[in-house]
């Protein structure tokens, strides 16, 4: 399952450096994102391209987001990479594994993934995103992972519904949630492991999937290998990777993940003036609207004249109604034409023939979903730097 | 950085030990080359920060206009929130160490 060239590559610099089987972090290069503090190393890890080092231990990867221009679906070798914890399942045995179903079901399971493929595969297009992407442009600063755009990407997801699941395990009267646990765990035993919890309707909604599968191929080792929980317009944090526990329960579950970490202001938009408190929270949950220019980057120099500008946008599942552009800094907008639906989970294509006139230039796009909902034009603030989709900006020198 | 260095070579050989059990995946990630700063107490903030992860998720926290604040309020999120097995007596060094620092 892995590329054999990284497995010979990591082998040799092992040899080389005799660190013990251990390869060399090849220090390929650096790049620094757009924000105070914002330099990163590319780094080269088995069955990923060169991506943007965030953490070491545990493994934190950022697409480059030029790789967003190159199409809807995002590589598998490119997609982002986050945990929490450091003790990995770096050994997992993929014929040993079993996911276990239990609670307050009326047959618990124990399924191999042999059982799990067996089973009437499902596919869905659909975007990952981590709740902390872009939490780098976050002002005033928060602590946390500081990434810029590029912890997200999408990808054709294929497994079994997580209700045909719980199906056959007969959830019983009375289940409110459902809590996911995968095999990575915490270094020490006084951390609490990473656990997330679905409510029972939008668990059996036939949408939210057990994936193995990703872009026609296995998941990736650090994409959560061999079964991850995929929650079609959720954030990252409910896509459990390596899952193996699968509970019912009849109460709301009050671990640290759900209880405590992962939470936004109970007020409009979310939102709250920045650098305060909220006074009450609510678990994180659907994506904001969002959408890019991928095809020039920030600061980028462009000849005067005829361009196509290209991008993506996507939301937490309406799907995108328009997408429009602006190439004087928001006081004029142009409709896009919107590439092919792949879902309302998808990242949509958009593009957009403008000429670009000499002078210095802000470019700008904004979607609209089919809810109406929209992208404000000032960033909203929540402390935790979540949910960030203000209209994004690229300013070009145009000659 | 030399007990860093000890640390990753020990747990290279116990890698290098579990995947003559033939586990069929055996991801292997590349070596750890950030390090922490130079600076005050260094040697405590290796002892106990490096136990649950590595150093860059300092190094990439962002400028705070109260440092102190900011890093007390980690160290103390490491310990009530993770777990973190830091003894009273380091809590301070390892504070004046990251504001000092980062």
């Amino acid at each position: 399952m892995f590329d054999r060239r990284d497995l010979l590559k990591g082998a040799g610099l092992a040899a080389i450096a005799a660190t013990l089987n251990s390869t060399k972090a090849l220090a390929l290069d650096t790049v620094t994102l757009p924000f105070a503090n914002g330099e990163r190393p590319l780094v080269k890890y088995p069955q990923k391209r060169p991506m943007i080092g965030l953490t070491s231990r545990p493994p934190q990867l950022e697409t480059p987001f030029a790789v967003f221009n190159d199409g809807p679906l995002t590589p598998n070798n490119a997609f982002f990479v986050r945990y929490h914890l450091s003790d990995l399942p770096y050994n997992l045995d993929p014929d040993k594994f079993t996911l276990e179903v239990k609670g307050k079901v009326d047959k618990p399971l124990k399924l191999s993934l042999k059982d799990i493929r067996k089973m009437k595969a499902t596919e869905i297009v659909a975007v990952n995103q981590c709740s902390g992407n872009s939490r780098g442009f976050s002002e005033p600063r928060v602590a946390g992972g500081q990434l810029a755009n590029g912890a997200m990407g999408c990808a054709r997801w294929r497994g079994v519904p997580l209700k045909a699941v719980l199906e056959m395990a007969g959830v019983q009267a009375g289940a409110k949630q459902v809590t996911f646990n995968g095999m990575d765990g915490p270094a020490s035993d006084k951390t609490p492991d990473f656990v997330k919890a679905l409510d029972i309707d939008h668990a059996t909604d036939g949408e939210v999937m057990l994936a193995y599968g990703m872009n026609g191929e296995d998941l990736p080792f650090l994409n959560g290998f061999p079964l991850r929980l995929v929650v079609p317009g959720y954030y990252g944090t409910y896509w459990l990777k390596h899952l193996n526990e699968i509970t019912v329960i009849d109460g709301v579950y009050d671990g640290f993940w759900m209880k405590s970490a992962y939470r936004i202001p109970d007020t409009p938009n979310n939102a709250i003036e920045p650098g305060t408190t909220p006074k009450a929270t609510i678990p994180i949950n659907r994506f904001t609207i969002r959408s890019f220019i991928t095809s020039v980057a920030d600061g980028a120099k462009l000849k005067a004249g005829a361009v196509t500008l290209r991008g993506i946008a996507f939301d937490g599942g309406k799907g995108i109604k328009e997408v429009e552009v602006s190439t004087d800094g928001g006081k004029t907008w142009t409709s896009a034409k919107l590439g092919k639906d792949l879902g309302k989970y998808a990242f949509r294509e958009w593009k957009l023939p403008v000429k670009l006139a000499a002078g210095t230039l802000e470019l700008k796009v904004r979607a609209t979903g089919n809810g109406g909902e929209t992208q404000p034009d000032t960033p909203r603030w929540n402390p935790a730097g979540y949910l960030r989709n203000v209209v994004e900006t690229v300013r070009v020198s145009v000659a | 950085m030399q007990r860093t260095v000890l640390l990753s070579v020990t747990l290279a050989l116990a890698a290098a030990v579990g995947s003559a059990l033939a586990a069929p995946v055996n991801y292997k990630t590349p070596d750890e080359v950030a390090a922490f700063k130079p600076g005050p107490n260094l040697e405590v903030v290796q002892g106990n920060c490096t136990a649950c992860h590595s150093s860059d998720y300092i190094n990439t926290q962002p400028p705070m206009k109260d440092r102190k604040g900011f890093w007390q309020a980690e160290v103390t999120k490491m310990i009530k929130v993770y777990g973190a097995p830091i003894d009273d007596a380091d809590v301070g060094k390892i504070v004046d160490y990251l504001a000092a620092t980062y």
